[in-house]
């Protein structure tokens, strides 16, 4: 499974492990998950509680550290960084969307985008282009004329919107979200769908996970997890047509997932 | 992140708790003002102690003997082993470099005048040359002179506030007061001098030594003019060589009283021997108050951590979204120790303002000088920075060890 050599993927893990505790007491959070994402994927992880996926997102998203198996992004092999390598590459390479938003209290919607600006290294804009870049980043969710409102006076959708802006304001390579809906009404949902797919649509590479098929649905493809492994990899038909570079991606093995190694 | 932002952040984050960032700060602030205070009132103790035996005259040395005092019983080995009022003119007229020579012999009165009746005042017989040798001065009147010595008169000159005790507005000059059952007329009245190396000097009255001898020791009269005196009191000329003045002194004195150096009784004092003294009880006073004060910075750098912790575990969620979005261990440990820091320098600031105003209220309430010493301001300050980075380390590394995923389950 070699993809084509113009495109390097910005995902790619090989036999991704992660085992917690020891001896008998020894928890397998992913049995071996081999996985390509490439740029401009739209992707949904998918399964049952206890199947890995938020262990999988957590790694994915450089918070936490394979047991086993090799985390490459975007042609970088991250899975033996430490913590303030990998709080790094959280700046420079990855935007992260939350269930529960997190937005800090006290700060506005303002101070929120530009709380990731913060922690750049190298290459900083001035304070006056960093509200000017966050202010960009408010506008590009719809929130122009809240940006002064603290989280308590947004509802959840704006909430998240915010939280959307501030994963996007260092322009990460790979958007990462957990259950992005799952604390949301049936149409704010609907209006962070629409814009995460808008944000797709302009070629940002976004990864998902949620237990709601219908939100699996709004993806170009679906990836399941069980018992730490790939259970099913599909595209979701009517999203892949869109990208006929994605034709060129090789399935992954989904009859053989995770080879003990 | 720069260090703007990390004031920012800092004192955003004490705003908002500010009752709590307050009551963290006054650990600190009672810490280095008690420091600053504690500071200024040695120091005043030790000004006004240098002050006191500046003035007791200028280049003093203090003779007295192991034994022989003066008290009732002597026996005829006291005359040779004691030392004895001429053994003051003997030094006045063979040591050179010496400026002027007094004698002083005490003794405890009754002192009434009309209704007004003092008791237990201290009786000092001496020699004309007393106030110039201690450096007193007379505020009205005048002191005794030698023909009065001589003659023994019934004269008296009393310290200023014996004066004002008796008197009260009254001029006491011509009066007649009664010490003991002795009746003596007031010539002089001495200017206030106070406190010095232990003695209240407007405390004391003066009387010629020959009338103490006559009147007041009336066991010693027997041998007047070769009588036990309690000290002698050198003054040596500012040119001269204290050294040699009092080696001089001291070969005088034995073969006077045939004592060799190795059974020689003779104690010679100087005014330097009593400065050291002095210095010594007040650099313990010092220690100790030091000691006190940099015990309540430490428990204000406790509180700091106390609430450090505290903050840390309420902010877990917020630790680690900094950490989702890029924040490093380091930036998060650097933050929090910001936080400490900048409890610590602001009640440290406001320690340092609160202690010159309380060394300065200290002073004016209690009347004890104080003298705000910079060094203490500087130390006291530069202490508080310390203990807040010594005491804001732990809980700053405890929030930086803080795992992000754990961090933002926090509830």
């Amino acid at each position: 499974m070699t993809a084509p050599a113009e495109v390097v993927p910005i995902i790619e893990t090989v036999g991704l492990k992660k085992v917690y505790g020891s001896g008998d007491s020894q928890v397998t959070a992913l049995a071996g998950i081999d996985l390509r994402i490439l740029p401009g994927e739209f992707v949904a992880i998918m399964g049952p509680s206890g199947s890995g996926k938020s262990t999988l997102l957590n790694i994915l998203a450089c918070m936490d550290r394979p047991s086993d198996g090799q985390y490459i992004l975007a042609g970088e092999d991250v899975s033996e960084y430490n913590r303030a390598e990998m709080a790094g590459i959280r700046s420079r390479e990855l935007g992260f969307v939350f269930q529960s938003y997190n937005l800090l209290p006290r700060l506005s919607a303002l101070d929120n985008v530009m709380l990731p600006m913060m922690y750049q290294r190298g290459g900083r804009r001035t304070p006056r282009e960093q509200r000017e870049v966050a202010r960009a980043a408010l506008e590009t969710v719809g929130l122009k004329d809240r940006i002064h409102h603290l989280p308590s006076q947004l509802s959840g959708g704006q909430q998240q919107r915010v939280a959307i802006a501030r994963a996007l304001i260092n322009d990460p390579i790979l958007l990462l979200a957990d259950e992005p809906t799952g604390n949301l009404d049936t149409k704010s949902s609907e209006d962070i769908m629409d814009l995460l797919h808008a944000l797709h649509e302009r070629g940002r590479t976004i990864v998902m996970v949620t237990h709601e098929p219908d939100i699996a649905h709004h993806t170009e493809r679906v990836i399941m997890i069980r018992d730490g492994r790939l259970a099913s990899d599909r595209k979701n038909g009517e999203r892949a047509k869109r990208s006929e570079w994605q034709q060129m991606m090789s399935q992954p093995q989904v009859a053989t997932p995770g080879e003990p190694q | 992140m720069n260090v703007k932002e990390l004031i920012k952040v800092a004192w955003k984050s004490l705003l908002s708790n500010k009752l709590r960032s307050v009551l963290t700060m006054l650990g600190v602030i009672i810490g280095v003002a008690a420091v600053i205070v504690m500071v200024a009132i040695s120091a005043g103790t030790e000004a006004t102690i240098a002050e006191q035996i500046n003035g007791l005259g200028s280049n003093l040395v203090f003779i007295s003997s192991g034994f022989s005092r003066g008290g009732p019983g002597m026996g005829a080995q006291s005359a040779s082993t004691g030392l004895v009022y001429d053994d003051m003119d003997a030094i006045k007229a063979q040591i050179n470099g010496v400026a002027g020579v007094t004698v002083d012999q005490q003794t405890s009165v009754t002192v009434k005048f009309g209704s007004t009746s003092l008791e237990e005042i201290t009786l000092v017989g001496t020699t004309p040359d007393y106030p110039t040798v201690r450096d007193v001065s007379v505020a009205t009147g005048r002191f005794f002179t030698a023909n009065e010595q001589e003659r023994t008169s019934k004269v008296v000159v009393l310290g200023a506030n014996v004066a004002k005790e008796l008197f009260g507005s009254e001029d006491p000059i011509g009066q007649t007061v009664t010490v003991n059952t002795t009746k003596l007329t007031v010539i002089g009245v001495l200017a206030p001098k106070g406190l010095s190396a232990g003695t209240d000097y407007d405390e004391l009255v003066y009387t010629p030594i020959s009338l103490v001898f006559k009147k007041f020791m009336p066991n010693m009269f027997a041998r007047f003019m070769g009588d036990n005196v309690r000290q002698i009191i050198v003054s040596v000329d500012p040119d001269a060589d204290m050294d040699k003045v009092i080696e001089q002194i001291t070969l005088l004195l034995n073969k006077r009283h045939d004592l060799t150096a190795e059974t020689s009784t003779i104690s010679i004092t100087t005014q330097e021997d009593i400065i050291e003294t002095q210095e010594s009880t007040t650099a313990s006073f010092r220690t100790l108050l030091g000691w006190v004060a940099g015990v309540s910075l430490i428990v204000g750098g406790i509180g700091i951590m106390n609430i450090m912790l505290v903050s840390v575990t309420e902010r877990t969620r917020e630790i680690g979204l900094r950490q989702a979005v890029g924040a490093t261990p380091g930036d998060i440990q650097v933050q929090f120790l910001a936080e400490a820091l900048m409890l610590s320098l602001i009640g440290g600031l406001i320690g340092v303002l609160a202690g010159v105003g309380g060394g300065w209220l200290f002073g004016a309430l209690s009347g004890m000088r104080t003298v705000i010493a910079p060094y203490s301001l500087l130390l006291s300050f530069t202490s508080a920075a310390l203990i807040g980075v010594f005491f804001g380390f732990f809980p700053a590394r405890k929030a930086a060890q803080l795992d992000p995923i754990e961090a933002l389950r926090h509830e």
